[in-house]
């Protein structure tokens, strides 16, 4: 009888190991290319207790960061962002945060507004594999799914990345049990420059009214922060594509003002922050680039620290050894890519 | 909802589940909910069909059993009151009594299936008849529910109802019983065809879990995935692109297409019947075999003797030796015979019967007409076969091959090629296209037209071709395997561990392998439009 247990018992690990190493194998690394769909799961790694949480798309994780923050103001922030990262998905992220730590300040892009429904799969999965499996990943898997997913291949990946057999690389064996850091505390690093040549004018659009469902989860997050006593700041992020309209801007600012809120359009404080499009951006104007972003990072971290007293905390020693292994990797990461950028002109290494 | 979606499979864990929980005695009650269920959820309005058919069936094989059975009585009793020709009218007269319920009810089924698959059809030709005559202003179309697997169950239905009618056996006494039969989810959408003798008895049984019947059968529902998503699906990209441009793909790739096509069409529809079968098999349900190891045929008569076997034996049941049979042909028989002579006089008759069955074959797989110049296809091609026997007789006399695996290969070849022609009626789904696709074959075909880029851009990879052609052989090697007995059967009596890679490995295959999820269309089982 006992044999037959053990057995069964061993079958059963066989089959469940079996399944887990082929997931492993298959699900995607984001470790070379496309490295934003790695960003989220890296928050869970590293210590929490931040006082600033920043939540939201490319226009905080490439334009802000972290690590100027804690070196010049010695303020502990996070970069919870994702490409494309819509507003149900940021809110179940601060909903996370919020239950695993308590930051005193959540910032928020608002550019996700103008997506009332869910867009696409690919950059679902970049937010929601990433997430560990809690009531706010299910809710927020829920939220985001378009009309081809099902939430069975959230729950078992290998049904969705099966396909990946005969895409598979070195990347996938190397990276089967473990993942480097692509980020620096969320931060998306890139040094090269790719001016903005113009300035665009945006296309006028059939209605400007943010969705229903865009400000359900706005005012979700806004409860949220209130309930949970964490100071929400409303920011958009000074870079030029996609266009931010007039409109757009005057509905959030009507929103923070109804609901008490910060809002902080530093599109309007570009010469303020001095940020110059020929130097500070890799894209033409898209994202900023390291130049940009230390630029943004030193305008907003006076006001987090001179407006909202956010604490300098480089006297704590454990803390001070954690930014310092970041910084170490920070500098690395400008060191290869400066490198790269002589050698080849570009950042990225030449694929083999 | 699709055999390969998530959704049924849920179904199928949840019914699985309470099946083996409820009392015996409830089990078969629980089966007809469950059909319910599944036909509910494809189309709630697909079951106002569904029950009329069971209902009016079961109405007219009672009635027309308990006729029978009150005449037998009657007449065993009374019988010695009447003389030889009295007895002859007595019976001819319950006969015909019979038959009026009987043909009521045969009309009134084929009629909702008539009218729902074929009205527009029926429409479409009118109005280009019309046009040819000047007259633009056609008949309009109408909108019309097609119930799923109307087809199947209508038939299956009308098979007991001629079973009864003729006194094979009794009708069944509990309509709910009787609905199960026309119902049950595993075999509704795409059969087999099942006999009522046949299912109804393990149906009604009650079943205790069996961990061999119920492994058996989760092995063989794990086969029927392999073959759909792993072979059918993924070559279905290739078949859809040669038949939707076929400017590109002409010629040999046309050729390409419909050995592509017999591949997909083999995996597709005997790994739905797979399904099928598995599926009643975990309940201790036993569903009649659609198919013997079709493509190792040696000629079309024994092709349709081993492929959709039961489509095949009903429409020879209920329609061939029928129609055969009947005062018509009798008639036609003798006149033909002192017309054209003995010889050719005693063929006239079988060879309308069969020209009606393969019309009747085409036009029941789908509303038009490839399907039908498809069902003549395969009449003209067996009545040449035929023909042509006494040549082959000579053959054999001058040339000893008969018998050598060397023609015994040929044939097999000969075979596929001929049945893989003529499915490409049911690939273009247009007749002259069909026929110029066919002629592109032997007037385009050239080496220098042969590019494998081409079969790259038809939308799989070198390693997409290569899992189809390892499934192949995997296909290939089963099938030469099933010869002497059952391959499952055989795995069952290697050692554990052996059988827990093989059936692991063959999990882990499908799963990885199978051609499902984002990226691919979840696509229909073929016979599902039927």
């Amino acid at each position: 009888m006992y044999k037959k247990i053990i057995i069964v018992i061993l079958i059963i690990a066989i089959c469940l190991s079996g399944l887990g190493l082929a997931t492993k194998l298959l699900e995607p690394k984001y470790m070379s290319g496309i490295l934003e769909g790695a960003m989220i799961q890296e928050y869970y790694d590293d210590p929490t207790d931040h006082n600033v949480v920043f939540i939201g798309d490319c226009e905080l994780y490439e334009n802000i960061s972290p690590v100027y923050l804690w070196e010049n103001f010695g303020i502990n922030s996070y970069i919870r962002g994702s490409a494309q990262q819509l507003i149900w998905q940021s809110y179940y992220l601060a909903e996370e945060t919020i239950k695993t730590e308590k930051p005193d300040i959540i910032v928020f892009n608002v550019l996700s507004m103008k997506y009332n429904e869910p867009q696409n799969e690919a950059y679902n999965r970049m937010t929601l594999d990433g997430m560990k499996w809690s009531k706010s990943k299910v809710d927020s898997i829920n939220a985001s799914m378009t009309d081809d997913e099902k939430f069975i291949e959230y729950l078992f990946p290998i049904l969705r990345y099966h396909s990946r057999w005969s895409d598979l690389n070195s990347d996938d064996f190397k990276y089967l049990f473990h993942r480097d850091k692509v980020s620096f505390n969320g931060y998306y690093m890139r040094v090269d420059v790719k001016a903005a040549e113009d300035v665009p004018e945006g296309r006028p659009l059939p209605d400007y009214q943010f969705g229903d469902n865009s400000y359900y989860y706005l005012e979700k997050l806004t409860q949220l922060c209130k309930e949970n006593d964490v100071e929400l700041i409303l920011v958009k992020a000074p870079t030029l594509y996609p266009y931010w309209y007039d409109e757009w801007d005057e509905q959030i600012s009507e929103f923070a003002k109804e609901n008490n809120l910060t809002y902080i359009n530093f599109l309007e404080a570009q010469d303020e922050i001095g940020i110059d499009w020929s130097t500070d951006t890799y894209d033409g104007g898209l994202h900023l680039n390291l130049a940009g972003a230390e630029k943004l990072s030193q305008y907003f971290g006076t006001i987090l620290s001179e407006e909202y007293n956010v604490p300098d905390r480089r006297d704590e020693k454990a803390l001070n050894e954690y930014w310092t292994t970041v910084i170490n990797r920070y500098n690395d990461e400008i060191a290869r890519q400066e490198k790269n950028l002589e050698l080849y002109g570009s950042v990225h290494e030449p694929e083999n | 909802m699709l055999f390969t979606s998530y959704g049924f499979i849920g179904f199928l864990i949840i019914v699985f589940a309470i099946y083996y929980l409820l009392p015996g005695r409830f089990q078969w009650q629980f089966l007809l909910l469950a059909s319910y269920v599944f036909y509910f959820i494809a189309d709630p309005r697909y079951l106002i069909f569904i029950a009329i058919t069971s209902a009016t069936t079961f109405l007219a094989a009672k009635k027309i059993s308990d006729k029978k059975k009150s005449f037998d009585v009657w007449f065993k009793e009374h019988k010695k009151e009447y003389e030889k020709e009295e007895r002859k009218s007595l019976k001819a007269k319950e006969h015909a009594a019979e038959k009026k319920i009987f043909l009521a009810c045969l009309l009134f089924n084929l009629g909702i299936l008539a009218v729902t698959k074929y009205t527009n059809f029926t429409i479409a030709n009118i109005n280009s008849l019309l046009s040819t005559f000047g007259r633009a202003d056609g008949i309009s179309f109408v909108q019309l529910i097609i119930p799923m697997g109307i087809s199947f169950y209508t038939f299956q239905s009308m098979g007991y109802l001629i079973d009864v009618f003729n006194g094979k056996h009794e009708a069944q006494d509990n309509l709910f019983k009787f609905a199960l039969f026309v119902s049950f989810f595993p075999q509704l959408v795409q059969g087999p065809i099942s006999r009522y003798s046949d299912l109804s008895a393990t149906l009604y049984e009650e079943h205790r879990f069996d961990w061999r019947t119920v492994s058996f059968g989760l092995e063989r529902i794990l086969w029927g995935f392999f073959k759909k998503l792993v072979i059918a699906d993924r070559i279905l990209v290739a078949v859809k692109a040669i038949i939707e441009d076929t400017n590109t793909y002409n010629g040999f790739y046309a050729f390409a297409g419909a050995m592509f096509y017999a591949l997909e069409l083999y995996a597709d529809f005997t790994g739905g019947i797979d399904i099928t079968i598995g599926v009643a098999e975990t309940m201790g349900i036993k569903v009649t075999e659609n198919f013997i190891r079709p493509y190792f045929s040696k000629n079309i008569k024994e092709y349709w003797n081993r492929w959709h076997i039961t489509m095949g034996t009903w429409f020879t049941d209920y329609i061939f030796y029928p129609i055969s049979a009947s005062q018509f042909m009798m008639k036609l028989s003798k006149k033909s015979r002192a017309k054209l002579g003995n010889n050719l006089g005693k063929r006239v008759p079988v060879y309308l019967s069969s020209f009606i069955v393969w019309f009747t074959t085409g036009i029941w797989h789908g509303a038009s007409w490839n399907f039908i110049v498809w069902g003549l296809g395969n009449f003209v091609v067996i009545m040449i076969s035929q023909e042509l026997e006494p040549f082959y007789r000579w053959f054999h006399s001058k040339v000893h091959v008969a018998g050598t695996f060397g023609w015994r290969l040929f044939q097999v070849v000969r075979t596929t090629l001929i049945m893989s022609s003529l499915r490409m009626f049911d690939c273009y789904r247009d007749v002259p296209l069909t026929f110029k696709m066919f002629g592109s074959i032997f007037s385009k075909s050239s080496l220098s037209q042969l590019k494998i880029d081409a079969f790259i851009e038809m939308g799989l990879t070198e390693c997409d071709y290569l899992v189809v052609f390892i499934g192949m052989l995997v296909l290939v090697a089963v099938s030469l395997v099933q010869r002497t007995g059952s391959v499952r059967g055989k795995i069952a009596t290697l050692k554990a561990p052996v059988r827990f890679v093989i059936w692991y490995g063959l999990f882990m295959v499908t799963l990885i392998f199978g051609a499902y999820g984002i990226g691919y269309s979840a696509s229909q089982f073929i016979y599902n439009q039927f």
